[in-house]
């Protein structure tokens, strides 16, 4: 299960609906082997693509070595699909490779709705989980 | 003397756990069999028939090889090798 704090929610979700047509990425660090995201980090789609999401390497590495330097690791990756519902595509798992992050999908298809949902994605076999947002 | 080499939590299963390793050689190429000898399969998960593969991202110090010269990037003594999982996807 996913437990997620309102305001971290309402952030990717601002962050899907800021970038709509493109895909929006990024991550929430959070204290290594805790569980809890905490530290909010919207990445670059190096792809500027409604299609594909990539971070961009550079940025990537920088974030990367402050999550080690903090004791820190990826306990959240989120992207946004805007076209399509809120599920891992084969792509998405084909990439999925932190197995303790909890893969979170945003779908922005719909003007008025978004679909926020969470999965465990762990050599190619994808696990929904239910999301728990608290105040 | 050696490369340092950084791996991340997904490669681990080939370094006993270990978060960084030693390795030498003059390319990045040649770095990647040295540590294969002494951590067999890692090389086949950064490498393929095309080169370094697209699910990893691999840099020398803090710049991405693909900028540099890919496998024959040349590397020395003092240098660290970073392997990170390229976080990427698409909607098919």
């Amino acid at each position: 299960m996913l437990t997620i704090t309102r305001e971290l929610h309402d952030k990717i979700v601002a962050h899907a609906r800021a970038d709509h047509p493109d895909e929006a990425c990024g991550v929430i660090a959070g204290p290594a082997g805790s569980d809890r995201p905490e530290r909010f980090i919207a990445m670059d789609n190096a792809e500027r693509s409604p299609t594909f999401y990539r971070f961009d390497s550079a940025e990537q590495f920088r974030v990367w070595r402050e999550m080690d330097d903090n004791d820190e690791e990826p306990v959240v990756i989120y992207h946004s699909h805007t076209a399509t519902e809120a599920y891992p595509s084969r792509t998405d798992i084909s990439y999925a490779s932190e197995p303790q992050a909890h893969y979170v999908l945003v779908s922005t298809r719909d003007d008025n709705e978004t679909e926020f949902r969470s999965y465990r994605i762990v050599q190619g076999k994808v696990t929904e989980e239910p999301v728990t947002v608290v105040e | 003397m050696a490369i340092e080499v950084r791996i991340p939590t997904i490669l681990r299963t080939y370094t006993d756990g270990a978060k960084q390793v030693e390795g030498a050689g003059s390319t990045l190429d040649e770095l990647f069999t040295d540590l294969d000898g002494r951590h067999g399969g890692l090389r086949e998960r950064l490498v393929d028939d095309k080169g370094l593969r697209r699910f990893v991202n691999v840099y020398l110090n803090d710049e991405d090889v693909r900028f540099l010269s890919g496998l024959d990037t040349p590397v020395k003594d003092v240098d660290t090798v970073t392997v990170l999982p390229a976080v990427a996807g698409g909607d098919r």
